[in-house]
């Protein structure tokens, strides 16, 4: 049955709920083959999640090699194909929690950086599993920075082999998935070397471990690197080389080659493999940043109606917690930034797919823009989700802090995403250069990428809105962002301009003007964020009731930006103080319209029970009933030894001498 | 500290690497040993208890804290001494093991909710205890799911079919000797959370369960043989231990920020990545500005809330003792300002851990390095002992309150005194600031004014008015103040900052070792620019300070970093974490981190056999068939 509490939530939605979760998908025909993977998933006991929380990382890490194993069974079974729609879906339903997943990873490096011949020996055996591949950049002490690797590769011509070795300690490499335990392969990254020259980074397939008896090969050492703040299932692992031999073929060399006598020659453009390992950034950005934000937001909101704390008017009932305004203003954000996080993914997507296209006829012009926005939204998205998923976490009170709220685990994986692929720090810095060197070309009337033209129109004026309506007028509230991202975009520029005219060293100027560049960079991405989703809510017009309340989760957001960054909009005047009283305004007043609809709007996300794994968010709100009964499963309930080895002396003997 | 590193029965293996119930199985042993210990050493003071408790768990939950922390205490303050002589020994002994049961699946912060009854039976001179639904399950008290044999539990007394509201009461929940649960009581252990691993949290069913009349605490209310109910005489009192918890937990988040800053900065300075001039080595990631950026306010934050943390401490001993007088006219004050303090310490702690964490980049993420855990061991604070937003609204209740009192004429004292002035300038709150503060960036008192006119503007400009406004529009009182809260909330936060920098700028003048006060001063101008500098809106928005004025907090923020940059290890030395209390391979007090990893690594259990069982067991077979 359901809980009340949660039914009289869906009685009056103001849009319909099936047609928002195809619209999400992209069409009905997607919203069948999602639901067709997860049903195919869900109802096989051999993916069960139900336990993970009860177990130690060995197990998690046993389950999850069963399940990666079932799965290709699976795959085959259902008919599902490598390049078939069902393939993105198949992750969502299985949360990740499964074993090679760097299969996909190892085969995508050979198929970008290998020659046709790499690739035809490789491939298919990792297709057939006859390997399990891993892939092996980032070391002990080095992680972002390339270049800065330490493991070497030195070409024996005598022999034709690469002699791989690991010469210090900060050089093991040292994180890969599925490399502590699980992989007999791995692409591995080293500074090459012939004749004593180092030629940079290059890639090498070293075989880690026997295929008969999976024993490590000579030379390699190798294993789990211990427990960390969430992946429990994954062995991140470390490995040592030590005077490993590899036959020359072994070096991926699409892009370069070392001939037998050791000559070194370069082939080919780099861009297209430089684009690929952009490309990864976004790609990650739906289902390992995205997603779990709307899992969180779901949890959050259908417990916020179920839980019922203090009174609001003497004499009633005591209320559901959504109903409080500060409950609300930590909850509604979230669900908006979800909706504005699909959408600014969803274009990115397209735009990618564009440039690919583009790519393919030898045209490298997008290049440097896809480069700027992969770093920048990848830097936003996780870092916004991530602080969003807390908010949730921590707006569900104690019981948010048990593990079967289903919140730490989300909240423990999702912030891993704020590193790998690149710190975000970093990132942004990357996309500060972008923007710097745009606004500098387009001062001196240079052309420049579409997305950035707006830097070229920086003039100091005044918001125009009048009252707190005028501020649910995208064309009001992009202005401001625009504004104020040009603004911080240029005042940087003027001021690294400054700093170098003084006679400071540009790479001086540079990391003194940092913090500023990176707050620049965000303001630029929160600005294309708030005008993508504005444009996404007006190509909605057919569809009246959801375009209505998503054009409210467009302002709610808009406007949240603006409250909570309210300094850099009051900065130079463009808000005045009067205006930013009217964003409060018309910000707090949305949140009374959207909380109407915040359950039917979480349904839309259309999760599974089975997905959120989450006693305090399931469709039928029954939440403490179900605390109960799983809290009953947990094994500290089944047998402690605690009570007759130490309580028992303690209650009896020990203490009663004293 | 020493009598628990040098003892070799507290050694143990690494907890990061045992399971959950391995882990309660060695906080049960640490426990047993610290009581038996503490009494060897004869150890007596709750300060040297404390201390003493900390090193042995390494600032960790255990089992017996509430049975220390909260069962023991409540037996001194609210038993008759009737009651004490038949429970205290027995707990001092340990024969009794007891908790503190007060928070239900359904019910939390809001205490009048909660729905356990006990029903008066003069028949058998008994009460009745039954949990009526599955919301009013006890849920989430420490050691009450496999440790405790008692439990006080609280629940809605009724006799004379009447409800007289909540009460405590003690009740046995396992049977002494066998500690199998008795008859009528389902007891057991919540399941895994995000951290606290070695407590069992737990939860208790009671149906018609029988206590005597004797054991509903009795000191203050009553009820008599025949079920006369007597009231007690005054429930301000209970005030007073609320605020000393609250104020621990003030403690709490400087310790616990300081810990995380200590590994972030250290580690800092060992790692090397990119480069900052073309063609030198690596440099310090110390070096980075958005490093500095991102650590030092944070370091400058842990010493603020040390300093706040002992001032809450000192004014409560010193109000306590005017308590015992019967002279309560301070406690609310203090109530109300330990309210706010306790959320804005928590929430800003709870943030500055994880961007400790997240400065370490991914080797933040192993549990090495020890952030993660006290990140999850200190999140709860931010819930428990009253939830951050309803603290916050509390302390907004006062300030409202403090406001009103005012305009009608009243003057206030205390924290809140320069509510006073805001009538005398009855103008527009854009204007005031504007005319009364010359803020100097470089001289603290200065700052502490700007903070001060902000959290006046703030209190006036966005509460009581909005609050009138929404009263005005015809909502009834709650609903007004429910529209407002997310203003009134604002307004709490700047309240404590102000008292904060406050605190803060007045420490600075105790200290007489002049190296220690410019260093000191240089955090604490870092502290109150860095505030300014992320809450700009508020400062330009009341008129407090000029665009031009921002520029130049920004700009000195950034002059701060490079100042204290050389002191900064330093700085996190003088906290002074021994290496086994911080338990972080990457905050070691000699630097020597990667070595120390992957010698740590080698022990994870994953790695107990050199070819792990799930290859024989899933991998073979599918190379087999594929």
């Amino acid at each position: 049955s359901v809980n009340p509490d949660i039914a009289s939530e869906r009685q009056t939605p103001s849009f319909s709920v099936e047609e928002l979760t195809t619209l999400l998908d992209g069409g009905v025909e997607q919203t069948r083959i999602r639901r067709a993977v997860a049903e195919a998933i869900e109802s096989d006991p051999v993916f069960s999640r139900e336990n993970q929380y009860f177990q130690s990382q060995n197990e998690r890490y046993e389950a999850a090699v069963r399940k990666g194993v079932h799965l290709q069974k699976k795959i085959r079974e259902m008919g599902w194909t490598e390049d078939g729609p069902e393939q993105k879906y198949i992750n969502r339903a299985l949360a990740g929690d499964v074993a090679f997943l760097l299969q996909h990873v190892f085969m995508r490096s050979i198929s970008v950086l290998g020659s046709d011949k790499q690739i035809a020996k490789w491939i298919p055996l990792a297709r057939q599993y006859r390997l399990i591949g891993s892939y092996a950049q980032t070391e002990l002490g080095h992680g972002t920075y390339l270049q800065g690797l330490e493991t070497t590769a030195v070409f024996d011509t005598a022999t034709q082999e690469f002699i791989l070795n690991t010469p210090k300690i900060s050089a093991m490499k040292w994180w890969p998935g599925d490399m502590g335990r699980s992989a007999t392969h791995t692409v591995a990254f080293a500074q090459l070397y012939i004749h004593g020259k180092c030629y940079g980074i290059h890639p090498f397939i070293v075989q880690l471990r026997s295929l008969q008896d999976h024993s490590l090969c000579p030379g390699i050492t190798a294993g789990d690197i211990g427990p960390k703040m969430s992946f429990e299932h994954a062995d991140n692992g470390y490995l040592l080389l030590q005077n490993v031999r590899v036959p020359r073929e072994n070096m991926l060399n699409k892009f370069c080659e070392v001939q037998p006598d050791g000559t070194y020659e370069r082939r080919g453009s780099q861009k297209i493999n430089y684009f690929t390992m952009t490309a990864v950034r976004i790609s990650v950005i739906s289902v390992e940043v995205v997603e779990p934000l709307m899992k969180a937001c779901t949890i959050a909101i259908r417990y916020s109606v179920v839980r019922r704390q203090s009174k609001l008017k003497p004499g009633e009932q005591e209320a559901k917690i959504l109903d409080y305004q500060t409950q609300q203003e930590k909850l509604l954000p979230q669900l908006a930034a979800a909706f504005a996080f699909h959408f600014i993914d969803n274009y990115l997507q397209e735009l990618f797919n564009k440039g690919y296209r583009e790519m393919q006829k030898k045209n490298f012009d997008m290049l440097p823009e896809l480069h700027a926005f992969s770093s920048g939204f990848k830097a936003l998205v996780t870092q916004h989700c991530t602080s969003g998923v807390e908010i949730c976490l921590r707006a569900c009170g104690g019981h948010g802090y048990s593990l079967l709220s289903g919140l730490p685990s989300l909240y423990t994986k999702i912030l891993a995403s704020c590193i790998y692929e690149g710190e975000n720090t970093i990132l942004l810095l990357q996309t500060a250069r972008f923007l710097i060197k745009c606004f500098m070309e387009a001062s001196t009337g240079q052309s420049v990428p579409p997305s950035v033209t707006y830097l070229a129109a920086v003039k100091p004026g005044k918001c125009p809105a009048k009252n707190k309506l005028d501020f649910l007028r995208p064309d009001i509230y992009i202005e401001a962002y625009r504004h104020t991202a040009a603004r911080l975009v240029s005042s940087t520029a003027t001021k690294l301009q400054d700093l170098i005219q003084s006679g400071i060293k540009k790479h001086d100027a540079w990391n003194w003007c940092t913090v500023q560049l990176a707050q620049a960079a965000k303001a630029h991405c929160h600005y294309l964020t708030v005008k993508n989703f504005a444009e996404t809510v007006e190509r909605l017009e057919t569809r009246a009731g959801i375009q209505k309340i998503m054009k409210h989760l467009c302002d709610l957001f808009a406007l949240h930006g603006i409250f909570s960054n309210a300094g850099i909009f009051l900065h130079d005047g463009y808000i005045s103080g009067a205006q930013m009283d009217m964003v409060t305004a018309s910000y707090l007043d949305l949140l009374p319209v959207i909380r109407k609809d915040a359950v039917p709007l979480v349904d839309a996300f259309d999760f599974t029970d089975k997905s959120l794994n989450s006693a305090l968010g399931s469709y039928d709100g029954q939440v403490y009933q179900r605390l109960y009964e799983w809290a009953q499963k947990s094994p500290t309930n089944k047998m402690s030894p605690a009570y007759e080895r130490y309580l028992k002396p303690l209650l009896h003997n020990t203490l009663s001498k004293l | 500290e020493a009598l628990v590193i040098n003892d070799p029965d507290f050694q143990h293996e690494d907890l990061n690497f045992l399971c959950r119930s391995q882990r309660y199985e060695q906080a049960v042993k640490k426990s047993s040993l610290m009581v038996k210990k503490l009494r060897e050493h004869g150890i007596a003071d709750p300060e040297e208890i404390y201390w003493f408790k900390s090193f042995v768990h390494r600032g960790r939950p255990e089992p017996l804290d509430l049975h220390l922390g909260m069962f023991l205490p409540t037996l001194l303050t609210q038993a008759t001494p009737e009651q004490q002589d038949r429970f205290f020994m027995p707990a001092w002994n340990l024969e009794i093991i007891g908790t503190y049961a007060q928070t239900e699946m359904g019910h939390g912060t809001h205490l009048r909710g909660l729905e356990t009854t006990a029903t008066y039976d003069p028949a058998t001179q008994e009460f009745i205890l039954n949990s009526p639904t599955v919301t009013s399950i006890k849920w989430w008290p420490g050691g009450l799911g496999k440790t405790s044999n008692h439990a006080i539990v609280l629940a809605q007394l009724y006799t004379q079919g009447q409800c007289k509201g909540l009460h405590a009461f003690i009740v046995p929940i396992r049977q002494l000797g066998t500690h199998e649960p008795l008859p009528g009581i389902t007891v057991g252990d919540i399941g895994p959370k995000f951290g606290y691993d070695e407590m069992d949290n737990g939860y208790l069913k009671m149906d018609n369960f029988r206590i005597p009349r004797e054991n509903m605490l009795m000191k203050y209310a009553q009820v008599e043989p025949d079920g006369t109910y007597v009231k007690p005489l005054s429930d301000k009192l209970t005030y007073g231990t609320m605020v000393f918890i609250r104020s621990l937990i003030v403690g709490d988040s400087a310790r616990s920020l300081s810990r995380a800053c200590t590994i972030a900065i250290r580690y800092s300075a060992v790692r090397h990545q990119s480069e900052l001039k073309p063609g030198e080595p690596e440099p310090q990631i110390l070096d980075y500005q958005t490093q500095q950026y991102k650590l030092f306010p944070l370091l400058a934050t842990a010493y603020a809330f040390h300093f706040v943390g002992a001032y809450i401490k000192s004014t409560y001993h010193r109000i306590s003792g005017d308590i015992n007088e019967g002279d309560l006219s301070e406690l609310p004050e203090l109530h109300a300002l330990t309210a706010g303090l306790k959320a804005f310490t928590s929430w800003t702690a709870n943030a500055g851990i994880e961007e400790c964490r997240m400065a370490c980049g991914g080797h933040g993420y192993s549990r090495c390095s020890g952030i993660p855990d006290i990140y999850v061991t200190f999140t709860p604070s931010c819930t428990y002992e009253g939830e951050n937003t309803v603290m916050m609204l509390q302390t907004a209740r006062f300030l409202v309150k403090s406001y009103t009192q005012v305009n009608s004429g009243q003057r206030v004292t205390g924290m809140v005194s320069y509510l006073n002035d805001l009538p005398r300038q009855r103008i527009q709150p854009q204007h005031v600031a504007a005319r009364t503060v010359t803020v100097r960036i470089n001289d603290p008192v200065s700052l502490v004014e700007a903070y001060k006119a902000r959290a006046a503007q703030t209190v006036h400009a966005y509460s009581p008015k909005n609050l009138q406004a929404e009263l005005n529009h015809r909502r009834s009182k709650e609903d007004a103040w429910n529209r407002t809260s997310v203003d009134l909330v604002r307004a709490s936060e700047a309240h404590c900052h102000y008292v904060v920098v406050k605190l803060f700028t007045a420490k600075l003048s105790e200290v007489s070792n002049a190296a220690v006060r410019a260093v000191l001063t240089e955090l604490c101008l870092l502290y109150a620019l860095y505030g300014i500098s992320k809450n700009t809106g508020d400062f330009l928005q009341a008129g407090i300070l000029s665009d031009a004025q921002i520029t130049q907090v920004n700009q000195r923020v950034k002059e701060l970093l490079a100042i204290i940059r050389p002191n900064a290890v330093a700085l996190v030395d003088s906290f002074d974490f021994h290496d086994t209390h911080l338990g972080s391979v990457l905050g070691r007090y000699d630097g020597n981190v990667y070595e120390n990893m992957f010698e740590w690594a080698k022990k994870s259990p994953l790695n107990k056999t050199e070819v792990h069982e799930s290859f024989h067991k899933h991998l073979k077979p599918m190379q087999a068939k594929l």
